[in-house]
């Protein structure tokens, strides 16, 4: 395991041109104990609005995860869950309250910083995998770093992109199915296609909801797994959205949600 | 670059997209081919008007013309200089040519033209369309012998040997009716010599008369003219009696020349004129009119014009002046000719002066002028110039209008407005481009193709809502796409600029193709025209509208570029909207959207 991990985290910092670190305010991750909270929700309200009805979902929630570590949120469907996992990772904005990634706000930021902080810091798993259809696993990995670099910067480090798209889908256990459309995956597949993809830009934080929800127990696992090495060898910092008290266990902290509140255990 | 990659992968994948971009392809194609069709018709219609008219035309509205035109060239040369590159001097009058054509008159309204034989062909593209390889080479207006027309297949024997044959049976036919009108007095005669002796009052005179002919008794008088009859029994007697009614038939088809030497045999055996008759003539009563014609032109070879050996002053008449251009039983276009080059017509046109009188003075038919442009073929006549003025009674210094041809470059309305300056309208002198005086018929022209171009471009952009729509459906059905490249910190532009260069590839493809398919129609568009015949049986090109034999067409870059850059920009301005919607979508709710 760590002869592959190890080439990950030098070439995080070789890889993404200097400008990205200055703007993410990047530092080296410290593995110092007394973990400062990454990311934090401070008095969160969230609420939708349906037919002039409003359903409220965040009602003061407060959230914190530790950095480098793993955080579990749990909760009943319909808690919220999602909703604040989509909140932490600036894809929509709060009613009130703010969250501060780093020490800096990120809520209110500008459309194209938080745009520049999801490409960047942030690395998202969903359920249902959400892979791009009608391109390759290889291109769905190596779409943060589209995204990025542009046309002719893309052009310019394309080997490097590739080559750490293609360690990250070796680390997943992929590299024989590099050029194979999703369709042509199994959940499985498609789910470790997704974490190299959000693993590929070198985030700090790694969002997932319902990582396994969708997957067998021992594909789940090896998922966790997976996560769990991730965590130990690289420090990321993982918040994880979960129904299964059991993979809520396994977590550093665990975070329930209900009634729109967070209740830390 | 994932835009890119995306924008190629949703074109490879969504194929019904390509069927919204058909109508852009079918407008593009059309338009396309519409420029290079009117473009073609403009430049052909263009180059004959151009060639014809020259360049810059210098006209006089007075009724005696321009009276001294030495000084007038000479001051032109002076005013244009380097710039010119031939001159020439013309006389212009209205006129009216009437065709005896099967006994019956036909009268035409012509645009007379006397041109000079030396000058004109430097300034005119004149003798490229006449009809004699010779005359196209260089101007002539005498009847040639034969040979007009080598590369058209219906057209009539004409020329010297024509009117040869023409001539002898029509004096034929003018023997046979004096034949058969001395028959006729002569049975007068002796029904008033039976009457006479009948009544028992008898003349010695007529019986004397009737004695100096042949011995005719009365049983045997009736079969004569009967037999005669036969052939001039449609022969109408009109004062002239030059109709022969049966010989275009016979000179048109192969075997006319079989037939006018049998003719003429039986002409030897049957005419008055050969042998004893010069006896019967002088001895009968004169009958009328057309034996005197008859008479005179058999008396003094020297002095009367024998129309065997003698042609008027030669005249080019504009094709459609002396035929008909129609489509036979059989759906064929074929030309039918009142007139051909060897017959004589008779023109009608005013004198110069100030009280003008009309001068009938008759021409030979020397060749045709087909510059395929209706307008002039219809109503031009050309004749020589000196004769011109001549039979109008104009001194031979007096002209109305100069041509000029410029070098090639020369800017024609600088000319135009130095010589205007030179020659103020004050002087009833009027001088223009071509362009000006064919301003209307191009403006028209131009004007067709504008309107023509607005609604294929407004076809282009119906296409553009297929694509509108075609594109929303394909937003909408990305928008999960859409949420995940959100959610990987895709900007909204970017997103955006998928949706444009997807506009962009297929109005690209669209337009290329559809140029690509025009231009290749246009290359084809005669054998089309052709095949579609066949199919259909319906004519699509009729040459007995337009006048070409096959569709002219002349294919502008430039035209195609803007017609392509045109609908390419309508297919990104279509998907211009469907990429506003993607980059304003939701990232969450475009997640969610299942
Ligand atoms: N766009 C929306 N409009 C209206 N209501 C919404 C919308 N999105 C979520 N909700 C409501 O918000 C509540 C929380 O939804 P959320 O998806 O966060 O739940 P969850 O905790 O993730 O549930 P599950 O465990 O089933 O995924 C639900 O009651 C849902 O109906
Ligand atoms: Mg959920």
């Amino acid at each position: 395991m760590n002869s592959t991990a190890r080439p990950i985290q030098p070439r995080k910092r070789d890889a993404i041109p200097l400008r990205v670190v200055e703007a993410a305010g990047l530092q080296p991750a410290s593995p110092t104990p007394p973990a400062p909270a990454i990311l934090q929700a401070t008095d969160v309200y969230k609420s939708y609005r349906r037919n002039r009805h409003e359903v409220p979902v965040l009602r003061g929630c407060n959230f914190a995860a530790a950095s480098g570590k793993t955080t579990a949120i749990l909760g009943q469907s319909g808690s919220g869950k999602t909703t604040l996992l989509h909140l932490l990772g600036t894809l929509d904005a709060p009613d009130r309250g703010r969250i501060e990634f780093d020490g800096q706000r990120i809520d209110n930021l500008p459309r194209t910083a938080r745009d520049r902080f999801r490409n960047r810091q942030l690395g998202m798993i969903f359920q249902f995998y959400h892979l791009l259809p009608e391109i390759t696993a290889f291109q769905n990995v190596l779409l943060p770093m589209m995204i990025h670099a542009g046309f002719r910067g893309y052009l310019r480090h394309r080997r490097q992109y590739r080559q750490r798209a293609q360690e990250l889908l070796e680390r997943v256990g992929l590299l024989h199915r590099l050029h194979h459309k999703p369709r042509e995956l199994s959940g499985g597949e498609m789910q470790r296609v997704a974490i190299a993809r959000a693993l590929v830009a070198g985030p700090k934080l790694l969002l997932a909801d319902e990582p396994t929800g969708n997957l067998d127990r021992q594909t789940g696992q090896r998922i966790l797994d997976l996560l769990d090495d991730l965590n130990r060898e690289e420090g990321l910092t993982i918040v994880m959205v979960t129904h299964d008290e059991s993979i809520a266990q396994r977590c550093d902290a665990v975070v329930h949600l209900a009634d729109g509140k967070t209740v830390e255990v | 670059m994932y835009r890119w990659l995306l924008c190629w992968r949703y074109l490879r994948t969504r194929y019904i997209a390509l069927a919204s971009v058909v109508s852009v392809m079918l407008g593009v194609a059309t338009l396309v081919i519409v420029n290079s069709v009117m473009d073609g018709f403009t430049a052909e219609m263009q180059q004959r008007m151009h060639g014809i008219l020259s360049d810059v035309i210098i006209e006089s509205h007075s009724a005696h013309g321009l009276p001294n035109y030495q000084d007038t060239v000479a001051k032109i040369r002076q005013v244009v200089g380097e710039e010119l590159a031939g001159i020439t001097t013309v006389v212009h009058v209205p006129a009216m040519v009437s065709i005896d054509h099967r006994g019956e008159t036909i009268t035409r309204q012509i645009n007379l033209i006397g041109i000079d034989i030396e000058s004109y062909a430097d300034v005119s593209d004149f003798s490229k369309y006449l009809l004699h390889p010779e005359n196209q080479k260089r101007i002539g207006f005498d009847l040639k012998e034969d040979g007009y027309a080598p590369d058209r297949p219906g057209f009539p024997e004409s020329g010297w040997k024509y009117r040869r044959l023409k001539a002898a049976a029509e004096k034929q036919l003018r023997a046979m009716q004096l034949a058969y009108e001395q028959e006729q007095e002569r049975n007068r005669l002796l029904r008033a010599a039976i009457e006479a002796s009948a009544s028992g009052s008898s003349s010695a005179n007529t019986a004397a008369e009737l004695s100096v002919g042949s011995p005719v008794t009365a049983s045997d008088l009736p079969p004569t003219p009967r037999d005669q009859a036969d052939g001039a029994a449609e022969a109408p007697h009109d004062g002239h009696g030059l109709a022969f009614p049966e010989l275009p038939a016979h000179l048109r088809s192969n075997d006319g020349d079989d037939a006018a030497p049998s003719g003429k045999s039986s002409s030897a055996t049957t005419s008055p004129r050969t042998g004893a008759t010069p006896g019967a003539e002088q001895s009968l009563p004169t009958p009328g009119p057309s034996v005197d014609a008859v008479a005179t032109l058999d008396s003094d070879q020297a002095k009367v014009f024998d129309p065997e050996v003698d042609q008027h002053e030669g005249i080019v008449l504009g094709i459609s002046i002396g035929s008909t251009r129609y489509r036979d039983a059989a759906g064929r276009v074929t030309d039918y000719y009142y007139v051909r080059p060897g017959d004589d017509v008779l023109v009608t046109f005013p004198s110069a002066g100030t009280s003008p009188r009309a001068i009938n003075e008759r021409f030979t038919v020397v060749d045709f002028y087909e510059s395929k442009m209706s307008e002039y073929d219809a109503t031009f006549a050309f004749v020589p110039l000196d004769k011109l003025q001549q039979y109008r009674g104009m001194s031979s210094d007096a002209v109305t209008s100069i041509q000029l041809k410029l070098r090639d470059g020369a800017d024609l309305n600088a000319v135009r407005d130095r010589l205007r300056a030179e020659f103020p309208l004050e002087l009833m002198v009027q001088v223009s481009t071509w362009r000006d005086l064919q301003g209307p018929l191009l403006a028209a022209v131009q004007m067709e193709t504008t309107i023509l171009n607005i609604l294929l471009f407004l076809i282009i952009a119906v296409a553009g809502f297929g694509i509108l729509a075609t594109f929303f459906m394909i937003v909408v059905e990305k928008t999960k796409d859409i949420g995940i490249l959100k959610s990987l910190g895709a900007s909204g532009s970017g997103v955006a600029s998928i949706f444009l260069g997807y506009g962009l590839l297929l109005g690209a493809f669209g337009a290329g193709v559809g140029a690509l398919a025009g231009l290749v129609f246009v290359a084809n568009i005669n054998t089309v025209a052709d095949m579609l015949e066949t199919i259909t049986g319906q004519e699509v090109f009729d040459p007995t509208v337009y006048y070409f034999e096959t569709i002219p067409t002349l294919v502008q870059p430039m035209t195609v570029v803007w017609v392509v850059v045109g609908a390419v920009l309508i297919a990104v301005m279509a998907s211009v909207l469907p990429a506003m919607r993607a980059a304003r979508m939701h990232p969450v709710e475009a997640l969610r959207y299942e």
